[in-house]
């Protein structure tokens, strides 16, 4: 994008600032990340020391971590404080059906709120728009007492059978979505004599795919990093989720043993990391689109 | 299928079949649940007795619990702080992701991945971050302590302060963060910056949605920089602000996760938020009545300041 009449000195020193702010900003970003795989492959003892006083030094063993000591790794995955084969299936199984729930009921939703006429559609809107601001808290006494008559308690059943319910969010997502498809594309259907549950599997989710893409990967990631809700439900450490189980894990080693702490953090962190490089382009397409046509 | 056509019975059905999910869902997990708090918020319950009616009683208390109080202050501080921080911080990312670069893509990845990873995992990896004695961050932070340290004791010196003043600021010492009560809610707020990336996509794609020929004009009119800036770019972005600060403010009366795993709420009662004490009450201490008052304030207080919000929209934020 070129501006016109601006002098080309200026441009210049704006790029270099620019470039140098990025890059501390990048820094700063990426850190954490670097320090948290940086620490899961060192001994314990070499994480603890105090560092050398000589500057160069320090910052040399401050970086780099050597010899590398994959063993903690190893050490993680056999520890029986944290099962994480277990965790990562509990996680999984628990966020797989969050996504499929929240796909199939918002879509419906979605489909009533825009595609078709019916009284009351409007009043709906303004429930699902009013129901997204509610914090959680609220509900939170109420239903554990709910969930409790059930027997749910100590299940995973609270934590993805709302789910089923249509999330209010993704509701709202996939409307902004339903509303650019053209109406003449059903019309046509109609026409062909096709029932508005053929009309909504065969046309609607086809054309709404990107969207309804956005929705099962924003409640996947929703669902595998949440940790109140598991916190809240979940009794057993059979049953624990893996968010809830690195915080128990760090309570449980109190500030002992960090670089099992960090290796146990990079495989809870990892899956979300391949998703997002897998899906990059949706994951920012979806969260522009809450933004703007919001 | 004109638009003014009745509605037949058929359309009626089909259109309250399809919408059944979320009608059946606000019924079951939100008209009883809030139904119910709001009953449990008058009385004394634990959960392992049936409710007793104690009228406002929950409420008139939670004005003099203290740790209620210090809750309510933090959370306030928090909101006032971290909202306005949050999006002028996110914007100035925005810019700087937006100018023309070769590594653009790859800069916006690192900024945006962070606020997707689970808020335990930030949590523990910062307070590794942040520990006084190993963390890098006060390795590489002592040494411009060092020299302002030694820059400001000379200047104290010069003003003939106390010896001991003179002696604090030549061993000036790096922050203990998390574990000093005066430091861990800056902590915290800061803290939150680190996860700002969605933010910083919805401002980008704003951004993307400002038309060039607006900047060309500005252009023939001289307006550049700063002037371009404040008059083109913060005019045409306005609704992305305002929807970036009711988001902001609703998750701000709502942290959790971070403080929760970071201090527990401690030093003392530093940095117990509102939705801690809240659990704490519940859950801990069975004090379900509580709980749901503070849930019940907590809304309240939420609607307040969302109202709020939308009624100075009509004054600042500019529709197209």
């Amino acid at each position: 994008m070129s501006i016109p009449g601006q002098k080309h000195s200026v441009m210049l020193t704006r790029r270099l600032l620019v470039q140098i702010a990025l890059l501390a900003v990048a820094v700063i970003y990426l850190a954490p990340l670097f320090w948290m795989l940086d620490t899961s492959v060192r001994t314990e003892h070499q994480a603890m020391t105090q560092l050398p006083s000589n500057t160069g030094k320090a910052i040399q063993t401050l970086l780099i971590p050597y010899p590398l000591h994959v063993g903690n790794y190893r050490k993680v995955i056999e520890s029986p404080f944290f099962k994480i084969q277990l965790y990562a299936r509990n996680t999984l199984v628990i966020a797989l059906l969050v996504a499929i729930g929240s796909m199939l009921s918002a879509s419906l939703v979605a489909y009533a709120l825009t595609k078709l006429r019916w009284h009351g559609r409007q009043i709906l809107f303004w429930t699902v728009l009013a129901s997204m601001m509610l914090p959680f808290s609220v509900m939170m006494v109420p239903l554990y007492r709910i969930y409790r008559e059930f027997g749910w308690i100590g299940t995973n059943l609270p934590l993805w059978l709302p789910t089923f319910f249509a999330p209010p969010f993704y509701i709202f997502l996939l409307r902004q979505f339903y509303l650019t498809i053209p109406n003449e594309l059903m019309e046509a259907a109609v026409i062909d004599g096709a029932g508005p549950f053929r009309i909504w599997w065969r046309i609607m989710v086809p054309l709404t795919r990107p969207a309804l893409l956005v929705v099962g990967l924003f409640s996947f990631v929703a669902s595998w990093n949440n940790f109140i809700g598991p916190l809240v439900y979940l009794t057993h450490q059979r049953t624990f989720t893996l968010a809830l189980a690195l915080q128990f894990f760090q309570t449980r080693h109190g500030g002992v043993a960090h670089t099992l702490l960090m290796a146990a953090t990079v495989l809870v962190v990892l899956p979300i990391i391949l998703i997002f490089f897998l899906a990059q382009k949706t994951f920012i397409r979806g969260i522009a689109t809450t933004g703007i046509k919001g | 299928m004109s638009a003014n056509s009745r509605i037949t019975w058929r359309q009626q059905l089909i259109g309250l079949a399809f919408a059944s999910p979320f009608i059946v869902g606000v019924a079951l997990l939100l008209v009883i649940p809030l139904s119910l708090s709001f009953y449990y918020s008058f009385c004394h319950y634990t959960m392992l007795t049936p409710p007793i009616w104690v009228g406002t009683k929950n409420y008139t208390q939670l004005l003099s619990d203290h740790a209620f109080l210090r809750s309510l202050f933090n959370t306030c501080l928090f909101s006032v702080i971290s909202v306005p921080l949050a999006l002028a911080w996110s914007f100035l990312l925005a810019l700087l992701l937006n100018a023309p670069n070769r590594l653009r893509n790859v800069y916006r990845t690192i900024v945006f991945l962070p606020s997707l990873l689970p808020l335990v995992a930030t949590a523990v990896i910062w307070r590794w971050m942040l520990s006084p004695m190993h963390g890098p961050v006060n390795f590489f932070l002592q040494f411009p302590c060092h020299w302002v340290g030694g820059i400001l004791s000379q200047i104290a010196l010069a003003f003939h302060a106390s010896p001991a003043t003179v002696h604090t600021l030549r061993h000036l010492k790096p922050p203990l963060w998390l574990a000093d009560g005066k430091w861990a809610m800056t902590t915290i707020i800061l803290l939150s910056l680190w996860g700002v990336g969605q933010t910083v996509i919805i401002f980008l794609a704003g951004l993307d949605d400002v038309p060039l020929e607006l900047y060309e004009s500005a252009a023939l009119d001289g307006a550049m920089g700063w002037r371009r800036l404040r008059y083109v770019t913060l005019p045409m972005l306005t609704p992305v602000i305002f929807f970036n600060l009711v988001i902001g403010i609703i998750a701000s009366w709502q942290i959790f996760d971070l403080p929760y795993v970071m201090t527990h709420g401690g030093p003392g009662r530093a940095t117990l938020f509102y939705s801690m004490y809240l659990f704490e009450a519940g859950f801990q201490q069975l004090r379900m009545g509580a709980a749901c008052a503070m849930a019940w304030v907590q809304l309240i207080i939420i609607l307040l300041l969302t109202t709020i919000a939308f009624w100075s929209a009509r004054k600042w934020v500019h529709y197209r």
